[in-house]
């Protein structure tokens, strides 16, 4: 499923810059579709970022994170080389994971 | 100490190359403050009992936006010793938008894209401890984007 989740992650200086683009719907559950009938809530609830397999970053969710959510981090420490991995649940028990290395900027 | 086993929990998910199983994820899920429909309910779920305002936050987002379906914001917590930082906006069906919470590798620092149902102050609460300080900033909507 790494078509899910576009990343990037280059060290310029000291830090690590983590661009990272999810594809997911982010249904609130309250949008109706053509025929009038409300869509159930599909979101994501936990995106979890780790450097060298250490969880750097940890974000819970609700439904106000835009479609397809953008983030961008900054992280430290990190050397030309480092993995960096993205893990998203979403409240239907799907997931994704993607993973980098980081890049000279 | 909450989010310390919290982290530990999910980083032995990721070690062992598992993915969360759902029961655990709800488990984690923080449901009282993200279903929570006013912000008073939603603070209240993050256990915040007084917020400071601080000039060390930084929030930036757009003056006006044309469409509340995408709204970027940026925060940034320049408070020793963040842990974590909140996103939440009043006038949204249900106020909390997201919590970043940050390991000592990560700097306090986030930008991402959120939906705003009508014009509001999108405001950041940090956490430092246990205490918990904030900034916000007045964003105009133009278009509902929370259908």
């Amino acid at each position: 499923m790494a078509d899910n989740i576009k990343m990037r992650a280059q060290l310029k200086g000291d830090v690590t810059e983590l661009k990272v683009l999810m594809t997911h719907p982010m249904e609130t559950g309250r949008r109706k579709n053509d025929l009038d009938e409300v869509v159930p809530a599909h979101f994501i609830q936990l995106v979890t970022i780790s450097l060298n397999g250490n969880v750097v970053t940890e974000a819970q969710w609700g439904t106000g994170i835009s479609k397809n959510p953008y983030l961008t981090l900054h992280l430290r420490g990190a050397k030309v080389g480092d993995m960096v991995a993205v893990v998203w649940h979403d409240n239907k028990g799907q997931s994704a994971r993607h993973e980098i290395a980081v890049t000279a900027g | 100490m909450k989010r310390r086993g919290f982290i530990l929990m999910s980083g032995a998910a990721l070690l062992s190359g598992l993915l969360l199983p759902l029961r655990a994820l709800a488990a984690v899920w923080n449901k009282a403050a993200f279903e929570a429909t006013t912000l008073a309910g939603a603070t209240q779920g993050l256990q915040v009992d007084k917020e400071t305002p601080s000039a060390d936050i930084t929030v930036n987002a757009p003056d006006r936006a044309e469409n509340g379906a995408v709204v970027q914001v940026e925060v940034i917590s320049r408070i020793p010793g963040t842990e974590a930082i909140a996103i939440v906006v009043e006038h949204n069906p249900t106020p909390l938008i997201a919590n970043f919470m940050f390991a000592k590798d990560a700097e306090p620092y986030v930008v991402t894209r959120i939906k705003m149902a009508e014009t509001a102050e999108v405001k950041a609460i940090v956490k430092v401890g246990s205490r918990y300080f904030t900034a916000g900033k007045q964003v105009e909507v133009l278009e509902n984007g929370c259908g």
